[in-house]
């Protein structure tokens, strides 16, 4: 049989993230998948970004990953939202041909000469045990997976994405059907697994709204959403977006509507009780918001076309497991969609994920060594969020193969960084998706910055194809130096006033990029007065008038940061025993054993932790650190 | 290194012969040239200098000055440490001085044993005390602030708090979910809510009670019917003859005072006049007098004559703040009866001085245990107060017109500062009202 460095189990976004990662460091890497035709499949609504989204499909495209350059070869509507509020809570969003778009993910795939795409169902995995198994040190490692098939593969490393099939149910009305996607097998044996080795699993659940025929809408009636003239693409490499562009619309639910639901609520398992676990909170089905916020007389649906030449229409909007002909009475309350016919009913869906707290920042499970946990299986949700964790996973999983130094992107780095430590450190009880709100750093860390912030240290590692090292490298080069030009510039408030610059009249002499930072001064200001600054490239001139933009903030930020790096250095060795600690209470060495927080500065973020208790814990880490050099 | 200079008390809270204040961090020895206007500071040498306001020029204090250059210090940062003479009141005002100047802010608890830990300076066996000392004293100032946060404080922490975290998640709605039909009147109310929160912070810092009480001690009022000896309990009290003695009913007229140390606690006491309907308008305002200092007292000691029948006017004095006073024992037996009134009471004789020493026990332990400080809540104050000042501060710089992203720094960043007084407000906080408060999802 094959032999390989790393395998992922699970092609979906999660997945091709992961194998692409590890293909890219030359792992050998074997990508199996039920079926090969369903790679890139967009199982929920066919878009990829959004706010906080977007940024993490930068980071993965800075990585060199697959999402950002796959979209921007389907991307089939742009919108660059929060165009009106500042860059650092922009997000670029696409919706995409949901066919173009698994084409491309399949294409790029193949390009990888370390990759290989396995179609079997992974049913166990094989474990050389631990001699201290059931002890809670770790409960052996992992060697190869056992298949449906019967055959056995080999890897040291494995990556597992199982997205919505661990034991998956969905639920339609009274109908319950075991499955990972409408059609779809689930994986039971999986599942079993993971119990077996006693990963502390529980249930989430997500819902999909019905899918509607095009031809049968009356568009005519509906508001027209365009897409932005001038696409924004996601991928650093993607000059221009060629794909076709067209519209979205919008209709809306109304009382109508709301009465169907209403009255039919007891059969929607949600509400029924044959649901009992937690859906998230801000991709409501419609019967939660017309229960939720009962004062309202309508929602918002967005009519999503799914392809250039696919009549099926996404309506975002009205997710729901109410029965079938529920369904159908209820859509045709609403305008534009009277006469619309469903080609598929919604549903809800129950899948087991693992308690993330089991994870390193490098995704692999303490439980079990050279194991590795990415994307929904995590408790996320989102394609991008399962993207962002498939590169730090399928990364990782090739480093430690070939016995190099981990990579672990940071709350300061990276919003991967930060979706990474919020899921280890607190551990989630609905799907998590990233917000711009959840990042402390969120004016560092921005959509238009990822390359800055991460293609370089990718570069290091080597997971960056030459053609994007090079395009890179001559960006940095520029921003350098542009930026030292704009520093080199500068004048005083009586030059300035000659070029209509009005300023303080303080005699103080201002360098250009001070001179930018002031609301009353704009690039063109700066131009008059030194045309050679009209000649620098658009992406670098807007990262300039960012910084200045954000001056001050910026720099407070960097301190902030300094500090967090400081504590983040502070490694808590993996097997420390918190036990002997004298002067922790036992309340915070039970938080500390269950979170095992691998830094210092991770162990300060959790509930409860006392300054005390920090100063205690490192001064154990350095005892014993100086016990093993001694010994 | 740390990117700020921080300070604190490195002796206890208290009064003493020397304080010793210290300061950490690169700003440390220009804070000391600040103060002293003398540049030649040697490390390791103690220097006797004249501490002065750095912008108005006054003296603060005399002190012995020392320098301790990095990294041979105890946090391994440029070190300075100032030896006050040991009175609240420079304690206070150096405290003061040095939160003013920008870069400088108060330590967190066992933030300068985290320092000298993290640039290796601590021995581990020390370290591990000193996590044990801290622990004790945050465990402390735990069980003070669980006190302190019941009531008023805290319900004024609670609703700034509440309201910040709904201004934040209001806005953060906004941002991060702006296809939602989320009402403009969120953006619209901000002015507003800032505005109040600002107004809010201000008075909080303005209201001084709890420190006016720490620098003027404490008041206790003697009250009770007329002739029942309070002046008696006062001139005791006083060891000497403070107040004017008679057998003669509303005798004391105006409020008389006497200042005693207790508990390390400048204490005054006040007699007062009998409580009665007054015989004529001097007596009467001498009446309204007593009244209005009893209700603003500390402590009540309510004073009943043994041998006269429990009148009703002292009898409705009676509080958590107030201590039962049977006098004359002397005279008459002390009472059986008279249900709780009684039961509580300590019996004396003003005159004999019999029951005295237990009266001063019984006062002592109220002032201990209602008022007792260690050095952990005094910093947990002043702590509070700057942390208010600098949440104040990132509310005042909001401004409107500037991009929402930068309001929300704003905003969040006085968020920590408060959430360093509460307990943290985290990332669910601002969700869970974003989640309840819009319906949000597509």
């Amino acid at each position: 049989m094959h032999t390989f460095d790393v395998i992922i189990i699970g092609g979906g976004h999660a997945g091709t993230e992961a194998a692409s990662a590890a293909a890219r460091l030359g792992a050998r890497t074997a990508l199996i998948t039920q079926k090969a035709a369903t790679i890139g499949e967009m199982s929920c609504n066919p878009a990829i970004g959004g706010i906080g989204k977007g940024t993490l499909v930068r980071e993965i495209d800075a990585l060199d990953g697959v999402m950002g350059r796959a979209i921007d070869r389907a991307g089939i509507h742009y919108k660059m939202l929060n165009s009106s509020k500042g860059p650092a809570v922009r997000g670029p969003r696409a919706q995409a041909d949901r066919k173009l778009y698994r084409q491309a993910v399949q294409e790029i795939l193949r390009e990888y000469e370390h990759l290989t795409i396995i179609e079997d169902s992974v049913e166990d995995l094989l474990l050389t045990p631990s001699p201290f198994q059931g002890e809670g040190r770790g409960e052996g490692d992992v060697r190869g997976v056992a298949c449906a098939s019967g055959r056995e593969i080999r890897a040291p490393k494995i990556v597992l994405t199982t997205g919505t099939f661990l034991n998956g149910l969905i639920h339609l009305g009274e109908k319950k059907i075991r499955a990972g996607r409408v059609g779809e097998a689930p994986s039971i044996g999986l599942s079993n697994t993971l119990k077996r080795l006693g990963f502390n699993t529980g249930r989430l659940k997500t819902g999909t709204p019905a899918r509607l025929e095009g031809k049968t809408i009356n568009w005519r009636i509906l508001e027209e959403q365009k897409g932005d003239e001038q696409p924004t693409p996601f991928s650093y490499l993607t000059e221009r977006v060629t794909v076709p562009q067209i519209s979205c619309f919008i209709t809306h639910t109304n009382p109508a509507t709301h009465e169907i639901i209403r009255e039919n609520l007891h059969r929607s398992p949600m509400y029924s009780g044959q649901i009992e676990s937690s859906g998230p909170r801000y991709c409501p089905s419609i019967e939660d918001k017309v229960v939720r916020f009962a004062h309202r007389e309508r929602h918002q649906i967005f009519l999503e076309p799914e392809g250039l030449d696919d009549d099926t229409v996404y309506p975002n909007g009205i997710s729901t497991s109410l029965p079938e002909e529920v369904q159908h009475a209820l859509i045709k309350t609403i305008p534009g969609l009277e006469k619309a016919t469903i080609l598929r009913p919604g549903y809800a869906i129950e899948y087991d994920y693992v308690d993330p707290r089991e994870l390193k920042p490098t995704l692999e499970t303490k439980k079990v060594s050279g194991l590795y946990f990415a994307g929904q299986i995590n408790g996320t949700t989102g394609y991008e969020e399962a993207g962002g964790q498939g590169a730090i996973a399928g990364l990782n999983a090739a480093l430690a193969a070939g016995g190099s130094k981990p990579f672990i992107l940071d709350r300061s780095d990276a919003y991967i960084g930060v979706m990474i430590d919020d899921l280890i450190t607190h551990g989630t009880t609905e799907p998590y998706r990233m917000f711009t709100s959840r990042s402390e750093y969120r004016l560092s860390l921005r959509a238009d910055n990822a390359d800055l912030r991460l293609t370089s240290r990718a570069i290091d590692i080597g997971c960056v194809s030459s053609h994007r090292a090079a395009i890179y490298r001559n960006k940095e080069v520029i921003h350098n130096v542009s930026r030292e030009t704009f520093l080199n510039l500068s004048m005083t408030p009586n030059e300035a006033m000659a070029y209509g610059i009005k300023l303080n009249q303080d005699g103080i002499r201002r360098n250009a990029l001070e001179l930018l930072s002031n609301p009353n001064v704009t690039y063109d200001h700066l131009v008059r007065r030194w045309p050679q600054l009209g000649e620098i490239r658009p992406d670098i001139k807007e990262q300039i008038e960012i910084e200045a933009m954000y001056s001050g903030y910026l720099d407070r930020q960097m301190e902030d940061i300094e500090s967090f790096k400081k504590e983040e250095k502070m490694l808590i060795p993996e097997n420390f025993d918190f036990d002997p600690l004298p002067s922790i209470s036992n309340e915070i060495k039970a938080k500390l054993k269950a979170a095992r927080p691998a830094t210092i500065g991770s162990a300060s973020r959790i509930q409860g932790m006392t300054p005390a208790a920090l100063v205690a814990l490192m001064a154990h880490i350095r005892k014993s650190e100086q016990l093993k050099k001694s010994a | 290194m740390f990117s700020d200079t921080i300070f604190a008390l490195a002796t206890p809270h208290a009064k003493s012969g020397v304080a010793i204040l210290r300061i950490s961090g690169k700003l440390a020895l220009p804070t000391l040239i600040k103060l002293t206007a003398k540049t030649n500071w040697q490390p390791n040498l103690a220097a006797l200098s004249v501490l002065r306001h750095p912008s108005s020029g006054e003296t603060i204090d005399c002190a012995l000055c020392l320098y301790f250059a990095a990294p041979r210090s105890f946090t391994g940062e440029d070190v300075v440490e100032l030896h006050l003479h040991g009175s609240l009141a420079v304690i206070r005002e150096m405290q003061a001085v040095l939160s003013e100047i920008p870069g400088l802010r108060h330590a967190e608890p066992g933030e300068f044993t985290r320092r000298a830990f993290m640039n290796g300076k601590m021995d581990l066996l020390e370290a591990e005390g000193l996590a044990d000392l801290i622990e004790a004293e945050t465990l402390q100032q735990k069980r003070q602030s669980q006190a302190q946060m019941h009531g008023e404080m805290s319900r004024y922490y609670e609703s700034l708090r509440t309201q910040m975290v709904r201004a934040l998640a209001h806005l953060e709605a906004y941002i991060d979910f702006p296809e939602e039909e989320i009402p403009e009147s969120v953006i619209i109310s901000l002015k507003d809510d800032i505005h109040q929160m600002v107004n809010s912070i201000t008075s909080a810092l303005d209201d001084g009670r709890k420190g006016e009480r720490l620098r003027e001690g404490l008041t206790i009022a003697i009250i009770g019917a007329p002739n029942a000896g309070k002046s008696s309990i006062l001139n005791r009290l006083a060891g000497r003859d403070a107040a004017i003695v008679s057998p003669l009913a509303g005798t004391t007229r105006d409020i008389i005072e006497i200042h005693k140390e207790i508990a390390g606690f400048p204490v005054t006491f006040l007699d007062t006049a009998g409580l009665r309907d007054a015989a004529d308008s001097i007596e009467e305002e001498g009446v309204r007098r007593a009244r209005q200092r009893a209700a603003s007292a500390d402590l009540k000691l309510i004073v009943f004559d043994a041998g006269q029948p429990i009148d009703s006017e002292s009898r409705g004095q009676i509080d958590a703040n107030s201590l039962i006073v049977i006098n004359k024992i002397d005279l008459n037996s002390p009472r059986e009866s008279g249900g709780p009134v009684v039961a509580n009471a300590i019996n004396i004789s003003a005159l004999t001085g019999e029951g005295m020493d237990a009266l001063m026990a019984s006062i002592t332990q109220f002032i201990q245990q209602k008022y007792h400080t260690s050095e952990s809540i005094l910093i947990t104050r002043a702590r509070h107060r700057e942390l208010l000042e600098a949440a104040k501060a990132h509310l005042r710089r909001i401004q409107l017109d500037a991009p929402l992203e930068l309001t929300c720094e704003e905003l969040r960043r006085a968020a920590v500062c408060l959430g360093k007084i509460t307990g943290k407000i985290s990332v669910d906080d601002v969700l869970d009202v974003v989640f309840s408060s819009f319906c949000i999802g597509k």
